[in-house]
């Protein structure tokens, strides 16, 4: 069986920057897959041009063993998506919309109706676009991308700015899909918890490559990652040197919070010793926060930054 | 399920019908145009002239004395707490004119120059009166050979000459003026519904979702300019008939022809629309892009009052402008009786400009 996406050492640039570089990525059938990574990372991009809204600069991508060129009819028809920021026509109603868009794909009013009922918009079903909540219109675009039955699912930031609410809304029926039909989901995100949650593969990528792949524990382990303590002190110091030759694990330090986050492999054992540390120089903690590494404090310790700036 | 192309065409209705304020603005405000420019321009033979006095009692003038003791007193509307004076005249065939006399000093007198209250001032000086005007300005040199007409005692003269006052259909001012306004109303319409609806739908990524769906392209756009055309032809029959039952206006010429004409008018303006709104996704730039192509033509292109007021040199560039040729069209076949003949040029020369336009736009329209 083919690979639902395959992409090959695909580049794309945009002017003097590299928004997409060398990535190579193969998706199975019935995959979730989530591409985490900041902004200006190339999620969107990568995401676009496998929704063949943009063309590489080079490298190859195929959609279920077809490449969009001289596909592009048959592919629409295998894939759904939901762009990052999408207005739909103000003064439509939201079953106008969709009915719009089920025309392009020549179904039935009953599939509208269906599409509705899952993405929970009957009861606004008259309402006009501009009247919907943010939720309410992310849940809209993801009905439409999911009105063909589409074998593969391309959701750019679909929880993006939405509250716990609408966002744990949206995971629901996402799920649901998942249980209920065998489809394949790339979904980019910001927010580590909503590809933990809903996929079973997260891609990592910053400034157009791939930091890291795998499940979540797979990345975890492969990056020595298992937990971290992060900590204030009680009296502002100027150098954490102490600390960061003491060999407990690696240390960093942010000026701005003025806290430091130690990584290491077992807390239980680390967390006396630090505390130890701290005390024979005169100084005690101040603020303690013990956890398990996430993959957001995995993608700090690998880029110095966060995943949602 | 309807087909995609007549759910596009539906679609377009709707948003157009939902926003009130559009409706105003494409229907309800031509027609308010037509009928305030129409009774401002069709009153009963009646004008004003304004005039500002410089009075001088050492050297006063007898005739104008003898004018302005004829005068009522009325409110003067640019100083309330000042008065000034009204002498109506009226010349049979030229009808009433109200002299309206302001009495001021020169500093008040320039003032009301520079406002464009008063086109004429008149001094009394030793040598007599003094007639002060731009004679550049054929309002102004109007003005002062009616007035010093008059003083000279000439009325009797005008009144005695043969006027015959010429009031059959096509030769008052809203039978220039409708055409001007249909053909400012197909450009209008065209070039903001089409070209601004298609940036705002590309800087809104509604054009990329739509791609990204079998959506045939071509449907897409025909769904625009069908809807547009529909719209456009309501706008023009609105106008049209409001003038026929308002002003009594009448279509003198082949009708044929002239819905010819509306066509090739309208393909002329898709394609320009189209070839503007084909890059750009940013709404402002819209706007400029829009305006910088609008507003010459609007203009220079005879709507309002007639071109032959340029200069003779820029006559034929004004004449080559598509509004140009579809208002000179519209009114030939309004006014004065033409067809096929008379409107096979601009026709091929607008369906010339439509087609050259529509292919270029389309060759560079981004999608997103």
């Amino acid at each position: 069986m083919h690979p639902i996406v395959q992409v090959s050492n695909v580049i794309k640039h945009f002017k003097d920057v590299k928004a997409v570089d060398g990535v190579n990525l193969e998706m199975q059938q019935g995959e979730f897959l989530a591409l985490l990574g900041p902004n200006g990372a190339g999620k969107t991009t990568l995401v676009e041009m496998i929704e063949g809204i943009q063309h590489p600069d080079s490298g190859e991508i195929q959609i279920d063993g077809k490449h969009w060129k001289g596909h592009a009819h048959e592919l629409h028809h295998i894939i759904g998506l939901s762009l990052q920021e999408t207005h739909f026509l103000e003064k439509l109603t939201v079953k106008e919309t969709v009915k719009l868009f089920a025309s392009f794909y020549n179904l039935p009013n009953k599939r509208v109706d269906e599409v509705l009922e899952m993405v929970n918009l009957r009861e606004k079903q008259k309402a006009f676009v501009d009247k919907l909540s943010g939720g309410q219109k992310q849940r809209l675009a993801l009905g439409i991308a999911m009105l063909n039955n589409a074998k593969l699912l391309l959701l750019d930031e679909p929880t993006t700015g939405l509250d716990p609410t609408a966002r744990r809304e949206m995971w629901n029926i996402l799920m649901q899909l998942r249980e209920e039909h065998k489809i394949s989901l790339i979904l980019t995100s910001h927010y580590m918890e909503e590809a933990e949650f809903l996929c079973e593969r997260i891609v990592i990528l910053d400034k157009g490559k791939i930091l890291a792949q795998g499940t979540l524990n797979e990345i975890l382990t492969a990056n020595n990652c298992f937990e971290t303590i992060e900590f204030s002190l009680n009296e502002p110091v100027q150098n954490i040197g102490f600390i960061q030759n003491s060999g407990l694990g690696r240390v960093d330090w942010d000026d701005k919070t003025r806290k430091a986050r130690l990584f290491v492999s077992d807390i239980v054992e680390q967390l006396p010793k630090l505390q130890a540390l701290v005390q024979s120089n005169g100084l005690n903690l101040q603020t303690l926060e013990c956890h398990k590494m996430t993959l957001d404090d995995l993608f700090i310790e690998m880029t110095g930054r966060r995943l949602d700036q | 399920m309807q087909s995609p192309l007549l759910q596009l065409i539906i679609v377009q209705f709707k948003t157009f019908l939902r926003e009130p304020e559009v409706i105003f603005w494409s229907l309800l405000f031509p027609i308010l145009m037509a009928w305030g420019l129409g009774m401002a321009f069709n009153k009963e033979n009646e004008s004003v002239i304004t005039i500002v006095q410089v009075k001088n009692d050492q050297y006063p003038d007898t005739s104008f004395r003898n004018f302005l003791a004829g005068a009522k007193e009325i409110r003067n509307i640019n100083s309330p707490d000042e008065k000034a004076l009204e002498h109506d005249v009226t010349i049979q065939g030229l009808g009433t004119t109200h002299y309206k006399i302001i009495t001021g000093t020169w500093e008040q007198a320039y003032v009301l120059l520079k406002r464009g209250v008063v086109n004429l001032v008149i001094e009394e000086k030793a040598e007599g009166l003094e007639y002060h005007f731009d004679p550049k300005s054929s309002e102004a040199k109007s003005s002062y050979l009616q007035f010093s007409s008059i003083l000279k005692g000439k009325q009797d003269e005008l009144a005695q000459a043969m006027i015959k006052p010429l009031s059959q259909k096509g030769t008052r001012y809203i039978d220039f003026l409708i055409p001007g306004l249909i053909a400012m109303g197909l450009m209008m319409s065209t070039m903001w519904g089409i070209s601004y609806s298609l940036i705002e739908k590309r800087s809104k990524k509604l054009l990329r979702r739509l791609v990204a769906t079998p959506m045939n392209k071509g449907s897409f756009m025909v769904s625009q300019f069908v809807a547009r055309f529909v719209l456009c032809t309501l706008e023009a029959l609105v106008l049209y008939f409001f003038a026929r039952y308002f002003f009594g206006m009448t279509i003198e010429g082949n009708i044929s022809a002239l819905i010819a004409l509306f066509c090739a008018g309208f393909f002329a303006f898709c394609g320009i629309a189209l070839l503007l709104a084909s890059r750009t996704s940013n709404t402002f730039v819209a706007n400029g892009i829009i305006n910088a192509v609008v507003m010459p033509m609007m203009l220079l292109s005879g709507i309002y009052f007639s071109y032959h007021n340029f200069p003779d040199v820029v006559i034929p560039y004004i004449q080559a402008l598509p509004l140009t040729m579809i208002a000179d069209g519209i009114r030939s076949v309004f006014l004065e009786g033409a067809g096929w003949p008379e409107l096979f040029k601009p026709i091929i020369i607008l369906s010339t400009i439509g087609f050259v336009t529509f292919i270029s736009g389309l060759k560079v329209f981004k999608w997103y």
